[in-house]
């Protein structure tokens, strides 16, 4: 989790973010890098070209609803997106995210409201806050569950079974996933 | 006496191995059935599982299914497709579906989906399945590879909103229209819920219209839509020559007199109209009324939600006897090679083919905006599929109107959207 002493611009979109918009179906047979090329286009033609490593992107309600393509968060995450604001997420987006290392949080609607566009945020994951540098403000974020923090630190989910893969190997009767380890 | 429980609440009780759960409960499960297409699966899984060094949990419990770049129009997709069957010879998959059409028919059309399972897909239509009495939900392809190689996933146990349907359908509307209204009622963004149908009205449906309401949970941000087992349930896969093999545990599965729901909607549908979301979201809904004289460029019947031969035959009604409007196109992608056949045995194909319909190949086609029938900019398109967000059918313009296979066929013959009832034998004399 890269978290830029100066924080990531944010790429402020509003509700209903669907995951049409952030991976468009026309380019799903093409290369992640291509794919990610077109990531929100049609709200802003110009968000993939001037989105920087670090960057966040901030949503409203609903962030992520739509398809399971698990594209829609690969491409963010190729993008260099850092974290992803909701006031909520679709849950297949959210576990997708999350999967992938990518935190998504949730803030008070009030909150994000007061972010806006290319204000700079520091999000610490992990710490449950994002401090807004710009306006000298900090949020807090709703609790991320003790087992999914572990593996957004451990770099997403397959890098995490591996290392329990490989404890398990060592432990025989520990679980290979879940959240009772 | 046990603490009364709702039906999602025992299926994942069992598969979690705890006497029971609470909404919100953080849980592990054992999975019972785990499925995935050509374009969330193999090409995503492979490079994971090889990652993680291990195969499949059990090759019999993984179910691929080839539906989405089906067939192959480039290089590029005859390569996914290619990538799936070397995965399912190089992992040992106990079952494949190549291009028989749309996993989440084809799957329960083969009576895979059983009563009381808990199935992981890697689709987010998944929940279709739960219209046979399980948890049936979707996931990213890192969530399924990892359940393909575990055979287990975490989840927080839903809290559930019952949807009791009373009353009586009128002719020319359909299930579909019983979800666009829901969608506009409940809104899109219920995670973290699944939601149960019940009521006299899904009592007396068939396994396709309960297939319906649950596929759009979907649509409703539910992780899974279900309806308790019953006759209707076990007739249907007695057919398919997989019978239940404890009825009496199924039908157990129901929700407790007393169980805790975390809503109740009681709906009268039979004063419902037919429903029409306008463009760009499923919840942009209202009677067709509403819409009447919008002019289309196309109408397309296809998807898991709306082209099995239930779909077929409504359409089928409605054309019977006229033609396309000039200048309109009708696409018919139906939703698995056995529904071609059945549609062709009982004539429902000669009828929507003399009426000017065009043929597609069976899968998951335009809905996704993967296959033929996409829009131009600017096109109109009425879709009995289940989703119109922004791009979604093609260019991102486009305006996409959903609405029940009778409305798309009934628009299709207008030439503008038009109210179905006017277009069905008991309306045909005042038409």
């Amino acid at each position: 989790m890269s978290e830029p002493a100066q924080g990531g611009r944010a790429f402020v979109f509003g509700d209903d973010i669907d995951t049409d918009l952030l991976a468009p179906g026309a380019y799903m047979k093409s290369s992640p890098d291509e794919l990610a090329s077109h990531c929100l286009e049609a709200l802003d033609p110009d968000f993939a070209r001037t989105v920087r490593p670090g960057d966040v992107v901030v949503g409203g309600r609903n962030f992520g609803l739509g398809s399971s393509r698990e594209q829609a968060a690969v491409s963010l995450v190729r993008l260099g997106v850092s974290a992803v604001l909701a006031a909520s997420f679709a849950r297949i987006f959210w576990r997708n995210a999350m999967n992938l290392g990518l935190p998504a949080l949730t803030l008070e609607p009030a909150d994000l409201a007061r972010i806006g566009q290319g204000d700079r945020l520091a999000v610490a994951a992990e710490a449950g806050e994002v401090r807004n540098l710009t306006r000298g403000e900090v949020y807090a974020t709703a609790p991320v569950p003790p087992h999914l923090m572990a593996m957004i630190r451990d770099g997403g989910l397959i890098p995490h079974l591996k290392r329990r893969f490989a404890s398990a190997a060592k432990e025989p009767r520990a679980p290979a996933s879940g959240v009772a380890a | 006496m046990p603490e009364p429980a709702t039906l999602v609440e025992k299926i994942l009780a069992r598969a979690a191995g705890r006497a029971r759960v609470r909404p919100g409960e953080l849980i592990t499960v054992k999975v019972d059935l785990a499925y995935a297409h050509d374009s969330s699966g193999p090409r995503r899984w492979r490079p994971m599982l090889e990652a993680l060094g291990t195969g499949l949990w059990d090759p019999e419990k993984v179910v691929l299914v080839s539906d989405h770049y089906v067939p192959a129009v480039d290089a590029e997709s005859a390569e996914i497709l290619k990538g799936v069957r070397a995965f399912v010879r190089d992992y040992g998959v106990g079952r494949f579906f190549d291009m028989e059409g749309i996993g989440h028919l084809v799957l329960p059309d083969h009576g895979l989906i059983q009563p009381g399972m808990v199935i992981a897909g890697g689709d987010s239509h998944t929940p279709m399945a739960g219209a046979f009495g399980t948890y049936a939900a979707g996931y990213g392809a890192t969530d399924m590879a990892a359940i393909a190689a575990t055979g287990e996933t975490w989840l927080a146990a839903p809290r559930t909103l019952r949807v009791e349907l009373e009353g009586e359908l009128q002719p020319g509307v359909a299930a579909k229209d019983v979800m666009l209204s829901l969608c506009k009622r409940l809104g899109l963004d219920n995670a973290f819920a699944a939601v149960e149908y019940a009521g006299s009205v899904v009592a007396r449906m068939s396994m396709p219209e309960r297939m319906v309401l649950c596929n759009m949970a979907a649509e409703l941000g539910a992780e899974s839509g279900v309806v308790a087992p019953d006759a209707v349930t076990f007739a249907y896969l007695a057919e398919r020559g997989r019978p239940v093999a404890d009825e009496a545990a199924a039908l157990a599965l129901a929700s407790d007199p007393g169980a805790e729901f975390a809503a109740v909607h009681r709906i009268d549908v039979s004063r419902l109209a037919p429903q029409i979301a306008a463009p760009h979201a499923p919840s942009n809904t209202d009677d067709v009324s509403a819409f009447e004289g919008v002019v289309i460029d196309q109408a397309y019947i296809g998807a898991c939600v709306g082209a099995k031969i239930e779909d077929l035959r409504m359409a089928a009604e409605v054309l019977r006897g006229r033609r396309v409007a000039p200048g309109v196109r009708l696409l018919v992608a139906p939703a698995s090679t056995r529904t071609t056949e059945l549609a062709s045995r009982e004539g429902v194909l000669t009828t929507l083919l003399a009426a000017g319909a065009h043929l597609l190949p069976s899968g998951c086609g335009a809905c996704a905006g993967y296959g033929a029938g996409v829009l131009a900019p600017g096109e109109v398109c009425i879709s009995s599929t289940n989703r119109n967000f922004r791009g979604r059918m093609g260019a991102a313009d486009a305006q996409v109107y959903l609405g029940s296979p009778y409305a798309v066929a009934a628009a299709a013959a207008a030439g503008r959207i038009v109210d179905p009832r006017a277009y069905l034998s008991a309306g045909r004399a005042a038409a």
